[in-house]
């Protein structure tokens, strides 16, 4: 539903999201194939069923935002404008790599221009860290958004919880997306927690969360573009959870054996690219000249980048030996955007005690009080079925979520 | 002139960088209206206010995450670590994510993670550690240990400047024990750069912290004896200065190595091996090292005095070095 900070969806963007969506599923089926002529040296991880995460919460962001991919978040990547050689060059080891062959998958970055911060393979670390670059970003005056994705396996590490928590004590403007694809490698969800929805979890911490169907990719966006627009309103820290299913194993070894057929067969029935194809086509909007147009430019660009990453040589040797350190100038230096007068003496100086409230007595305004003086802040957790505000300062918020979270499709 | 404690000088380097760079920020658990478990960062947020000084959860991995975050917009934050022993809380952050970005994907990491170190002041097993090797063995961190007052401020600087991520240990023994005359005025100590506190030529004795004041005793009680040792503080652990302790090997042709860490793979193995490498002609005798225990630190004061190298172990060794 249509709110100030989500007008309505234009033909324009809806197409963008289908030809996103699209081009991340070749991009990977041309590396699965690349994967089975052994021109992947390494793992290969398919985000297939997942794509409308990616792509519908990427492309909520603008230019100056920041993303940090995990490993199923090749539509993201994209939708920053990650080219595809890129992706294909970096999974086959190629010198002309962005890492040059130093690292393999998503794990590569570009502070400079398009803001995407690599991710290493432990998960939740990239939390803290993207709570950071949202936290320099407010002290800079950039008035920056900070992005990132987990799995429901990666919710359970202590990182996340350390991460979720210092974002929301430092209000920082952080949008985390957890992709339940309902499996961490073998394990399904609801063996590794004893909840269903993960975004449970945000109440926790005082944070506002939103429950998605993570294969709509229109709800997808108009969550993210709600949740974006809630952190650059010093709003946030905001966790979308967005439920779907992933429809490959862990990885390309996995046969994915221990996942029941039937679930398979009922969440391919939901494709996002599909039934977002079909709902198009239905509007009018993807007519079948369109939609062969959208196809061929991408399959060109395809066709090109692939070859690309073929003919690409894998890198000498020594580069192994490269720097450690560095010893130039740093790729950025702060941009400010802000006056950096109030930042230094004598304006920055404050009185160094806390406010606690009502002497910390343990009733609800008490604790209310003590949360403001700690920079936190209480807000409703909301689910678009129990979309009560829980006091009166979460009113607004919670009617503002009530309308824009999305009744989860698939959900018994 | 004034004397300034090593505390103190940790704080006038934080105090004079933040002054100097609106984009040194710091970032730990109580470090701003209560000032730092040793109040290292008093008055910090007096002057720099809550933006600047960032007190946070118990978090150490969210605290490195964050630093690391913000070092990508070009800040340079300075995080705290109340005691360098909960470094092993951030172990991930720190040794994957901080220590291979530069490599990996040519993101600097401009961050200081600084942290009160070391024992003799009955902290028990988990407040007076050495853990610089973990760190000194893993690619893309520096590692700075300095000895005196006029080192940690000078190295502080660097370390703030630098456009790596820099470990800054902070022995706590030193802190209000030892005092220097600090210059007027801005100076840096080069990262990576040991120095000779005392010019010997019967052996050397290469350490550094702690160990740089016990080596110091044991040199002048050497002395009485007729037994002359050079003293090297390396200062720097990661990247160590070999190039000193080699030359002062080829005047004095015997090294004992002095630390505080525990035994096994500590860096005086590290400096033994590059001896033998690159010098083993200007030995006159086999590489001596004198270190802690290989067991946890322990509490009670007779075991701790036990388990941590004293005066009396370096003269020992030094004197059948140089009679070798």
């Amino acid at each position: 539903m249509a709110t100030p900070s989500n007008p309505p969806i234009t033909r324009e963007q809806q197409l963008d999201l289908y030809r996103y969506m699209l081009l991340d599923r070749i991009v990977e089926d041309t590396m699965t194939k690349l994967f089975r002529q052994n021109k992947i040296v390494g793992g290969l991880y398919a985000s297939l069923g997942q794509e409308a995460i990616s792509v519908g919460t990427a492309y909520a962001l603008e230019k100056r935002d920041w993303i940090a991919p995990m490993i199923r978040n090749i539509g993201g990547l994209l939708v920053k404008g990650v080219r595809p050689r890129d992706i294909f060059t970096q999974h086959m080891a190629k010198y002309t790599s962005p890492t040059q062959g130093k690292d393999g998958t998503s794990h590569f970055g570009d502070l400079k221009d398009l803001h995407i911060v690599s991710p290493i393979s432990m998960l939740g670390d990239l939390i803290p860290v993207m709570t950071g670059v949202a936290m320099a970003g407010r002290y800079l005056g950039q008035n920056i958004v900070a992005l990132t994705w987990i799995g429901d396996g990666g919710t359970s590490t202590g990182a996340f919880h350390e991460g979720v928590n210092l974002a929301a004590q430092q209000r920082a403007p952080l949008v985390l997306v957890i992709e339940n694809n309902q499996w961490a490698y073998s394990t399904p969800v609801a063996r590794q927690v004893p909840i269903t929805d993960l975004a449970d979890r945000a109440k926790a911490y005082g944070v506002r969360a939103f429950i998605v169907d993570g294969n709509d990719v229109e709800a997808v966006f108009a969550v993210a573009r709600e949740c974006v627009a809630l952190c650059r309103a010093g709003e946030g820290p905001v966790i979308i959870e967005a439920k779907t299913m992933r429809m490959r194993g862990h990885a390309q070894h996995d046969a994915a054996e221990y996942v029941p057929k039937d679930m398979f067969e009922f969440w391919k029935k939901r494709d996002p690219i599909d039934t977002y194809e079909k709902k198009l086509a239905g509007a009018g909007v993807l007519t079948e000249k369109k939609k062969a147009e959208i196809l061929a430019g991408i399959n060109a660009v395809i066709e090109q980048d692939r070859a690309f990453a073929e003919e690409s040589p894998f890198p000498p040797a020594e580069l192994a030996e490269s720097p450690v350190y560095c010893d130039g100038p740093l790729p950025i230096e702060p941009q400010w955007k802000r006056p950096v007068a109030e930042v230094k003496p004598p304006r920055s100086g404050v009185k160094p005690e806390w406010k606690v409230g009502g002497n910390g007595e343990f009733h609800r305004d008490a604790r209310e009080g003590a949360g403001e003086a700690a920079g936190a802040r209480h807000a409703a957790p909301v689910r678009p079925e129990s979309a009560k505000p829980a006091n009166g300062g979460a009113k607004t918020a919670a009617r503002r979520s009530s309308k824009s979270a999305v009744t989860v499709r698939g959900r018994k | 002139m004034a004397q300034t404690t090593f505390l103190e000088a940790v704080r006038q380097a934080l105090f004079e960088e933040m002054e100097r760079d609106p984009a040194v920020v710091c970032i730990g658990e109580d470090i701003g209206v209560y000032g730092g478990a040793f109040k290292v960062t008093a008055g910090l947020l007096e002057r720099f206010g809550w933006e600047r000084v960032i007190d946070t959860p118990i978090s150490e991995t969210a605290i490195i995450g964050a630093a690391c975050g913000m070092s990508y917009l070009g800040l340079r934050p300075v995080c705290e670590l109340q005691f360098v022993d909960f470094i092993a809380c951030c172990f991930n952050q720190l040794t994957n994510f901080v220590a291979k970005s530069y490599y990996l994907w040519g993101a600097p990491v401009p961050m200081v993670v600084r942290a009160p170190s070391g024992g003799g002041v009955h902290g028990g097993p988990f407040h007076s550690q050495n853990p610089e090797m973990y760190f000194a063995h893993t690619p893309g961190l520096k590692v700075v240990y300095p000895s005196t007052p006029y080192d940690a401020k000078g190295l502080m600087k660097s370390a703030i400047r630098d456009n790596n991520p820099v470990l800054f240990f902070e022995h706590k023994a030193l802190y209000r024990r030892i005092k220097d005359e600090l210059p007027e005025g801005d100076y840096t100590v080069p990262i990576g750069k040991a120095v000779v506190r005392r010019q010997g030529h019967d052996l050397t004795i290469a350490t550094y912290a702690a160990m740089a004041h016990t080596s110091m005793e044991a040199a002048a009680e050497l002395a009485k004896e007729g037994i002359e040792a050079e003293v090297v503080d390396l200062r720097t652990i990661q990247p160590l200065d070999m190039d000193t302790v080699l030359a002062s090997i080829k005047k004095t042709n015997r090294l004992l190595v002095a630390h505080e860490d525990t035994r096994f793979g500590g860096v005086a193995g590290e400096i033994a091996a590059v001896v033998f490498e690159k010098a083993f002609d200007d030995l006159d005798a086999p590489v001596r090292r004198i270190t802690a225990l290989d067991t946890p630190v322990p509490y009670s004061p007779p075991l701790e005095e036990h388990f941590l190298p004293q005066v009396k172990d370096v003269v020992q060794a030094a004197r059948e070095l140089a009679r070798y």
